[in-house]
């Protein structure tokens, strides 16, 4: 874990510390909600609802929260997969210069897109079944340039032996893969460019249980052997604190709390943070008690509630809560909260067994 | 639990054949659930464990059929006394008994809740079907139940919900009325397949701590099925692991969490990921995946992937069967059978 010093109000890009490979700031996707003959847009959806964060070379942020809190939708903005209302989103290339993403023309955008990648959660629906491995892992290759056949089919080897498949299946369409090996194929056609940002966006959720441990067993072998950076999107906590140096916990479109993996862990200081930590279902029936529900459900992005977006099943919501909405603050050294009560709260994490 | 059983399943097998050849999705398996007992099925996909709840409430349809074994049900309606028990392999696929049976003495909750109400009828009307159909009660009977029902699982503004069409409620409060569906006419056996998979964590922790509230009062008996070992743990009294068609172990779920003896149970719970680890720390993992349901097997299903198969490719060749290995668990290994020494 890098412990680089915060600089929580840059503006300037010279002031950029020179490890952050990707500095978010203020990102914006509202989607028109549109009515009647006219399609006059008659409200707004607040996916992402001004998101600040940042990546460092070589780390993994895991992204968390529950459906609907915009953590997809933040993933696709920073590929420019569908364009953010506003922010800014900086990213430094291979050799040193940051660009904005969101100001990118597209004829720009293609030599950044080449070093960033995505891993998609549904390995059956992500794979064409008319392509066969070579031409699947081989496309983006193709796309950018790499004509000749035997070069081609030379690299998808060297790719499909880096994810543990073996080269002879190349000429194997997807159908005759498991979800796992699929999983694997993908990975491999992530890779296929040398990208040094990859997006991951549940990349282990369709998978079952025996074959999801190897499939993140993987991307951090992969991870340590090629510097890759990742930014892994899930909602299932115990995947992400095995994978993630930092995380970040998003709700209802706003980051709410951003910290150190185990730090995150062992003392959140969010209650939204807290509430999700407890009500993960411990796999051991003797510690059975703690479960306490947080009551009600996920407001609607489109229609958020004021102030902090928590309040309304926050038990520890005050007037305050309910009117102004908590910014996102360095309480510790990388350790970011937006809670207006969270000098005074004493939250649990998880306890270890003992 | 020296009371006797609700449900006996023994030797069940369910086949799908298929022009490709025939899967066996549910090969020999026994359980039994006892009164007021929450039993967990836990597997990963493809283990039969949807397959076998089906074939206990007798909706496999063609071309599947279970081809052997029986489940015996202590009915209280189709049964002439509490010791008797129905064989429901034995009656006919869509007759009375089976419908008067279903959604009353034994209720499921369905996975995806968006799919199993009706779009096109409210959710008082879909409750009210359920209660008139197993009641002789009048409309505005069936509803003050309905109404009831919905406020016993939480749902909040009971009188208002019940004119509302399942789309209008968000993903918890639809899995509540779900609940609240398969509770209106007190069932014996209650099935739950999945019910918070399609759901976030802090509404599964909603969902879990409203079934083992209701189970407490009722005293219903619960079959849960579910992927989710920490869902298993957190709810279950007994658990049977299921892989590929056939249990593999079964006992109390101390027993099974604490002092796993198959070596599948032992490598599942190995590689689940927990909250509890360090950061950045490798997973041990079974290798290889789950074979396709057509290849054709002999021995343990779970040969190729177990660490510590037998030599002489005893356990390739031969299927150990499930072996009681003391009062409450039981294993299908070889390893545990007396003619090998553990050693």
């Amino acid at each position: 874990m890098s412990a680089e010093p915060t600089q929580s109000t840059l503006t300037n890009n010279a002031l950029i510390s020179p490890e952050r490979l990707l500095d978010v700031k203020e990102l914006k996707k509202y989607f028109p909600i549109r009515k009647g003959v006219f399609k006059s847009v008659v409200g707004q959806v607040r996916s992402v609802d001004g998101v600040t964060f940042h990546l460092n070379q070589g780390e993994t942020l895991g992204l968390v929260g529950e459906s609907g809190c915009g953590k997809t939708t933040t993933s696709r903005c920073l590929l420019r997969a569908i364009n953010p209302t506003s922010g800014e989103i900086r990213y430094r290339q291979a050799d040193g210069q940051l660009v904005d993403v969101t100001q990118l023309a597209s004829d720009q955008l293609r030599p950044v897109r080449r070093e960033m990648q995505m891993i998609f959660q549904d390995p059956f629906a992500s794979l064409n079944p008319r392509m066969n491995l070579l031409d699947l892992v081989g496309e983006p290759l193709l796309v950018n340039g790499v004509a000749n056949r035997k070069e081609r089919s030379d690299r998808v080897a060297d790719l499909l032996r880096l994810v543990g498949l073996r080269p002879e299946y190349m000429r194997r369409f997807p159908h005759a893969f498991s979800g796992g090996q699929r999983q694997r194929i993908v990975i491999a056609r992530a890779l296929a460019l040398n990208p040094r940002l990859v997006v991951a966006d549940e990349p282990v959720s369709a998978l079952d249980v025996s074959v999801q441990a190897q499939v993140l067993n993987l991307l951090l072998d992969l991870q340590e052997q090629l510097k890759l950076t990742y930014l892994f999107v899930a909602h299932d906590l115990s995947v992400v604190r095995h994978i993630s140096d930092r995380v970040a916990v998003m709700y209802v479109g706003r980051i709410v709390e951003m910290s150190p993996t185990d730090e995150l862990f062992l003392a959140p200081k969010h209650p939204y943070t807290a509430a999700l930590l407890s009500a993960v279902p411990v796999a051991d029936p003797r510690i059975r008690s703690k479960m306490q529900p947080l009551e009600g459900d996920v407001p609607s992005p489109s229609n958020p509630p004021n102030g902090c977006h928590f309040h309304p099943r926050c038990p520890f919501a005050t007037e305050l809560c309910r009117q102004q909405a908590p910014d996102l603050e360095e309480v510790q050294p990388n350790h970011f909260v937006a809670c207006h009560r969270q000098a005074e709260l004493k939250l649990s994490g998880v306890s270890e067994p003992t | 639990m020296t009371n006797q059983p609700l449900l006996e399943v023994r030797d069940l097998q369910t086949v799908f054949e298929l022009d490709e050849g025939t899967v066996r999705a549910v090969d020999g398996v026994s359980f039994n659930v006892y009164p007021g007992r929450v039993l967990g099925i836990v597997g990963e996909s493809g283990c039969g464990k949807s397959v076998t709840i089906k074939s206990v409430l007798r909706l496999i349809e063609e071309p599947g059929r279970i081809a052997n074994g029986a489940i015996r049900f202590r009915s209280k309606i189709l049964g002439n006394s509490s010791a008797e028990m129905v064989d429901l392999v034995q009656l006919p696929a869509k007759s009375a008994q089976l419908r008067a049976l279903r959604g009353n003495e034994i209720a499921l909750i369905p996975q995806e809740p968006m799919a199993a109400f009706s779009p096109v009828h409210t959710i008082g009307n879909q409750l009210m079907e359920v209660i008139q159909l197993h009641q002789p009660v009048s409309d505005g009977e069936a509803k003050k139940i309905a109404v009831n029902r919905l406020k016993e699982v939480g749902v909040p503004n009971p009188e208002s919900a019940i004119d509302r069409y399942s789309w209008e409620l968000s993903g918890g409060l639809r899995q509540r009325a779900m609940i609240g569906m398969a509770l209106t006419c007190d069932p014996l056996l209650l099935i739950a397949d999945e019910p918070t998979t399609a759901i976030d964590v802090t509404t599964q922790a909603q969902v879990l701590s409203l079934l083992r509230k209701l189970q407490q009062e009722h005293q219903t008996s619960i079959i849960f099925i579910t992927h989710d070992l920490g869902v298993i743990a957190q709810l279950a009294d007994d658990v049977v692991v299921m892989y590929l068609g056939k249990v593999m172990e079964s006992g109390p779920v101390d027993q099974i969490f604490h002092n796993p003896q198959h070596p599948y149970t032992r490598a599942l719970l190995r590689s689940i990921p927990t909250v509890y680890t360090k950061n950045r720390s490798r997973l041990p993992t079974i290798s290889g995946s789950i074979p396709h349901p057509f290849q054709k097997r002999t021995g343990c299903p779970f040969v190729a992937r177990c660490q510590e198969a037998l030599p002489e490719q005893r356990c390739a060749n031969q299927a150990p069967a499930l072996k009681a290995i003391n009062e409450h668990q039981s294993v299908s290994c070889f390893l545990h059978g007396e003619e090998v020494n553990v050693s």
